[in-house]
């Protein structure tokens, strides 16, 4: 009982741990990706001892002066709710990182061990459930402060998420189903299989169209620039105008967390996770013929590896894509969110079904 | 609907024109960062306290007075580019020269550089060729408003520097 909970608690910490140093890395990457996009060099002055390591050092700068600034709460605003937006914000994106699974299983003793933080049975629905729970943090944050620009920022936030939640909900459903759970890891398993017996199994190959509205309605969800309507900072300054210090740093944070935690899902649900391509749990196991068998533990390790490669190329292609698309306006983005990705997730559903009963 | 799927193929074209940068520059970074000497690929950024883009030789800088060979500065307080100044930053007192053939000197020639706009045309007025500003001296800025007036000795000084002007005749 004590090891199991020892057993959690590790897991715990080195989920987080690798959730927030990837956030740490990302803010950086997010500098140097626009800078060398935009033909510039980004920031790279930041220094220890005279080391610079290519501005790796600036995330350190950063976080060290929001520690230091002053937490200005103003005195028009509702202290409670103010000071509890951003850890809602922030823990709601945190939490769904519970259900992710990074690997296999991995037996020491007699113990087995899911490389997952909690192995649940509903998990899909956990995270679709918290990642609806977060955008309170931006609704209540923009009432709290009691400005009627940050008061915008939040109802445009909750314009926004009524109008691509459904649609990232539904897109999900064709592949609920193909894959006959909700448990992540099952998921990831069943995108093992091979189709027509070379192409792996995964969602992105079986749910094509899914996939695309899965990956327009997740950029949504991170609040970043093709749909930062709750902050708008060229027109309204945004939900968190009137947030300081490492409260402004937490609404901050949590953009980049959710930049992280859409890739991992990405990953999770439509590129096979942590599996590699003719990977099995012995070794490789090549369609036309031949076979390198490997040591259980250089498998897991490989597939950890491959979970990282995949995730790391996604939080690319999002920063990317933040990069390159100018804003929407309030009402593309509703019309795209119901008119376009709804329709076309319906489609999506319709088309799986018939399918599956062609087959 | 149909018009928003059409725009699908412009988003496409715009992330692909955006990752070519990305992968091109990555590429020429990368070159540049073992070693190789490649311009105009990669970054164009110019990383200026240490790297500095060369000042074009009709340039106009810092003002400088010019001596004769006796070490003596050639202006003649004739009053010309005081004169001519447009914003009204230079002032001249003359005095008596020993000299017979020179007749006239500065006692006071004082430019006040916070006031100055760069015309160039005291150096165009000036007689004796005395004035001139080639002296690649761009970086002005002090922390009190004094030290940007510049003296007479000040400005001698500055033409007798060579080290300064490496391109100075």
């Amino acid at each position: 009982m004590l090891l199991d909970i020892l057993i959690i608690a590790i897991k715990v910490i080195l989920g987080l741990s690798w959730l927030l140093t990837l956030t740490l890395i990302l803010t950086w990457v997010e500098r140097k990706e626009s800078a060398v996009v935009q033909d510039r060099i980004g920031a790279n002055r930041a220094s220890i001892l005279g080391f610079r390591i290519f501005g790796l050092f600036q995330p350190f700068a950063d976080a060290i002066k929001m520690m230091f600034k002053e937490d200005f709460v103003p005195p028009f605003s509702n202290k409670l709710l103010h000071t509890i937006a951003p850890f809602l914000s922030f823990f709601f994106a945190t939490v769904t990182l519970a259900a992710i699974p990074f690997g296999d299983e991995i037996t020491i003793g007699s113990k087995i061990i899911p490389l997952q933080i909690a192995r649940m049975n509903i998990g899909l629905v956990f995270i679709l459930a918290m990642f609806s729970l977060g955008i309170y943090g931006v609704i209540i944050g923009g009432w709290a402060s009691n400005n009627k620009y940050t008061l915008l920022g939040g109802m445009r936030g909750t314009a926004q998420i009524i109008s691509y939640e459904i649609a990232l909900g539904l897109s999900l459903i064709g592949l609920i189903m193909i894959y006959p759970s909700l448990e992540l890891n099952e998921i990831v398993k069943y995108q093992g299989d091979l189709l027509f017996g070379f192409i792996p199994k995964w969602g992105v190959f079986l749910q094509p169209l899914g996939f695309f509205i899965f990956l327009v309605a997740g950029m949504a969800e991170t609040k970043r620039v093709p749909f930062d309507l709750p902050e708008g900072e060229s027109e309204i300054i945004g939900f968190y105008t009137e947030y300081s210090g490492m409260k402004f740093g937490l609404f901050m944070m949590t953009d980049f967390v959710e930049v992280v935690l859409i890739s991992a899902l990405l990953t999770t649900l439509f590129f096979g996770g942590w599996q590699v391509p003719y990977l099995y749990s012995d070794g490789f196991h090549l369609p036309w013929g031949g076979s390198i068998i490997l040591n259980k533990w250089i498998v897991t390790i490989l597939q950890v590896l491959a979970f990282n490669l995949k995730v790391a190329f996604f939080c690319w292609l999002l920063i990317l894509a933040r990069w390159t698309y100018p804003r929407y306006r309030y009402d593309q983005l509703m019309s795209l969110g119901w008119k376009l990705l709804i329709p076309l997730s319906f489609v999506n559903i319709l088309g799986t079904g018939l399918i599956l009963i062609l087959i | 609907m149909i018009k928003s799927i059409l725009f699908l193929w412009e988003f496409l074209k715009g992330l692909w024109i955006t990752a070519k940068h990305f992968w091109i520059n990555i590429f020429f970074n990368f070159l540049k960062l073992i070693g190789f000497k490649i311009k105009d690929k990669g970054s164009v950024t110019i990383q200026y306290p240490e790297e500095r883009k060369e000042i074009a030789p009709r340039h106009r800088s810092l003002h400088r007075i010019l001596t004769r060979e006796d070490g003596s500065p050639r202006c003649v307080a004739c009053m010309l580019c005081m004169t001519v100044c447009p914003s009204e930053c230079i002032y001249v007192e003359a005095e008596e020269d020993p000299n017979i053939e020179i007749q006239k000197r500065p006692s006071k020639f004082i430019i006040d550089i916070s006031r100055c706009c760069f015309c160039g045309f005291c150096v165009e007025a000036c007689p004796e060729d005395a004035l001139r500003m080639d002296t690649n001296i761009v970086e002005l800025a002090e922390y009190k408003k004094e030290e940007l007036i510049y003296e007479l000795d000040e400005l001698v000084k500055i033409s007798n520097n060579k080290t300064q002007m490496p391109n100075l005749k």
